[in-house]
């Protein structure tokens, strides 16, 4: 484990410019600057349009940011997502970086045991264990059993959440973003989520979450985050 | 403390360069370069008439560019200009060390001879001479790509337009090629036998460590497929990127237009 952060976020800037709508531009923020360390959950606060989820998808490189740097360590350096090709990326979110997001995307036709298993499978350990890993965290995570054959895509929103949680915590990733992992699972199931968040945080993962359910913000926060005090200009 | 873009830059499996292609004074594509590495999937979109085809053309040696180089790190001699090879060698080339996948699987498949014969033929084409062995890895092929074995023998057109994209998968993969090329492969198919087929590439592509470069106008089998993208208009490229970044926050006009126009289910 290093004592460096694991994510530097540096004067980051997003504007949407819609081009087919008169070029509209849409500032969301600017000049953002965050550290995460090893074992420190960061919960991004502010209502909804601040621009959580804007921040998240940008760290993971799902959006393009206007401006700045967002370096994550891989691999014993810092790999600037922002600049990284994609290649890179796709190395650095396959054995680094985890993201679980509100909504499973469904792949057609794949059982959900060898959903969970994907990531260990991506990652070189071998078919049997991590299909035995797969299991206990499905039963882990309640999922009934006569579901794992069974492709996700008729499940319920919960249990289609807790496929996809099972996928994010399967692999241990050093570094998790977290965007409201929470928000279709009853009390049960939610206290077994914030269970495996503390744990992989006293492993030293370094996580940013979104929670709108405040009991789970708590018993994970190490700090909040607003993201409105960068707050763009319109 | 310095972060280091390229860190993880293995040589590349096919360079890209310049690569433009005028039929006449008409602009097929133009100016288009990239690099592909080993077992990276990258996805050719846009729509009818951008150039995708063209340019998976003059790419996979089946159309001579009007100028560029397609450089492939053959077996033979390295990393060398396809276009640059006699036509003997780069027939050989093609042969031992790609596949391609077309849309129609009548134009890649031989309609007159059975299924099995079909999937067997690269090996003989290869040198292949005993043909317990030839017939077994047909068999091992078929079996892999879903099909009844026991159907070995039927005609190609004796099969449904799914069944017939798989011969025709099986038939570009059995030689063991390090990439692939795909024009629309499920263009022509049901939805239902659409996502069998895709589930059944992904798969390929992963256990194999396929380079593939796949041209589809459909924004979810390029989801489902590739790496990255390479978004054409016009026969020029004007968006490059990560796929889901591309999908889900497109920078250029025609991108923006492209995704929004994707109807939701």
């Amino acid at each position: 484990m290093t004592d460096k952060p694991l994510i530097i976020v540096e004067d980051l800037a997003k504007t949407f410019v819609l081009h087919n709508a008169e070029s509209a531009t849409i500032p969301v923020f600017q000049d953002l600057t965050l550290q995460v360390a090893a074992g420190e959950c960061v919960v991004l606060a502010g209502e909804s349009g601040v621009g959580k989820s804007t921040l998240m998808r940008s760290i993971f490189g799902n959006y393009l940011p206007t401006q700045g740097a967002v370096k994550v360590w891989h691999d014993g350096a810092y790999v600037d997502i922002t600049q990284a090709s994609p290649h890179e990326v796709l190395d650095v979110r396959r054995r680094t970086l985890g993201y679980v997001s509100q909504f499973l995307r469904v792949i057609p036709r794949v059982p959900t045991l060898q959903l969970v298993m994907e990531p260990l499978l991506e990652n070189g350990v071998a078919f049997d264990e991590a299909k035995d890993r797969a299991s206990e965290l499905l039963s882990a995570l309640r999922l009934p059993q006569a579901h794992w054959d069974l492709p996700p895509a008729t499940f319920s929103g919960g249990e289609q959440q807790r496929v996809n949680i099972a996928r994010s915590f399967i692999r241990k990733y050093p570094v998790l973003l977290l965007d409201e992992p929470t928000a279709s699972l009853d009390a049960e199931n939610r206290a077994i989520v914030v269970r495996l968040i503390n744990e992989a945080l006293a492993e030293g993962a370094a996580m940013i979450g979104i929670f709108h359910d405040l009991d789970v913000r708590d018993s994970v926060a190490s700090r909040l985050f607003e993201v409105a005090q960068f707050k763009a200009a319109a | 403390m310095n972060a280091i873009p390229g860190r993880i830059a293995p040589a590349p499996l096919l360079s890209v360069e310049g690569l433009t292609k005028w039929y006449g004074h008409v602009l097929g594509c133009r100016d288009v370069a990239f690099d592909l590495r080993p077992g990276e999937v990258l996805g050719i979109v846009g729509e009818s008439g951008s150039g995708k085809t063209t340019l998976l053309n003059c790419i996979s040696g089946k159309l001579t560019p009007t100028s560029g180089e397609v450089r492939f790190d053959t077996r033979r001699f390295g990393l060398t200009d396809i276009y640059g090879l006699s036509e003997p060698d780069r027939r050989r080339m093609q042969r031992e060390e790609w596949g391609f996948v077309h849309q129609n699987p009548r134009d890649g498949l031989r309609m007159r001879v059975s299924g099995g014969a079909n999937v067997a033929e690269p090996l003989m084409n290869l040198g292949g001479r005993h043909y317990g062995n030839m017939r077994q890895a047909t068999i091992d092929w078929l079996d892999r790509v879903e099909l009844d074995t026991r159907r070995i023998d039927d005609k190609p057109r004796n099969f449904s337009g799914g069944m017939q994209q798989r011969i025709q998968v099986a038939r570009n993969l059995i030689h063991g090629p390090r990439l692939v090329f795909m024009d629309e492969p499920t263009g022509g198919l049901d939805v239902s036998v659409q996502a069998r087929l895709l589930d059944l590439l992904r798969e390929l592509v992963r256990d194999l460590g396929l380079a593939v470069i796949i041209v589809t106008h459909d924004m979810a089998v390029a989801r489902l497929m590739a790496d990255r993208l390479m978004v054409m208009k016009g026969g020029e490229v004007v968006e490059t990127g990560l796929t889901d970044q591309v999908l889900d926050d497109p920078q250029h006009p025609y991108t923006q237009l492209l995704v929004s126009s994707v109807l939701q289910i």
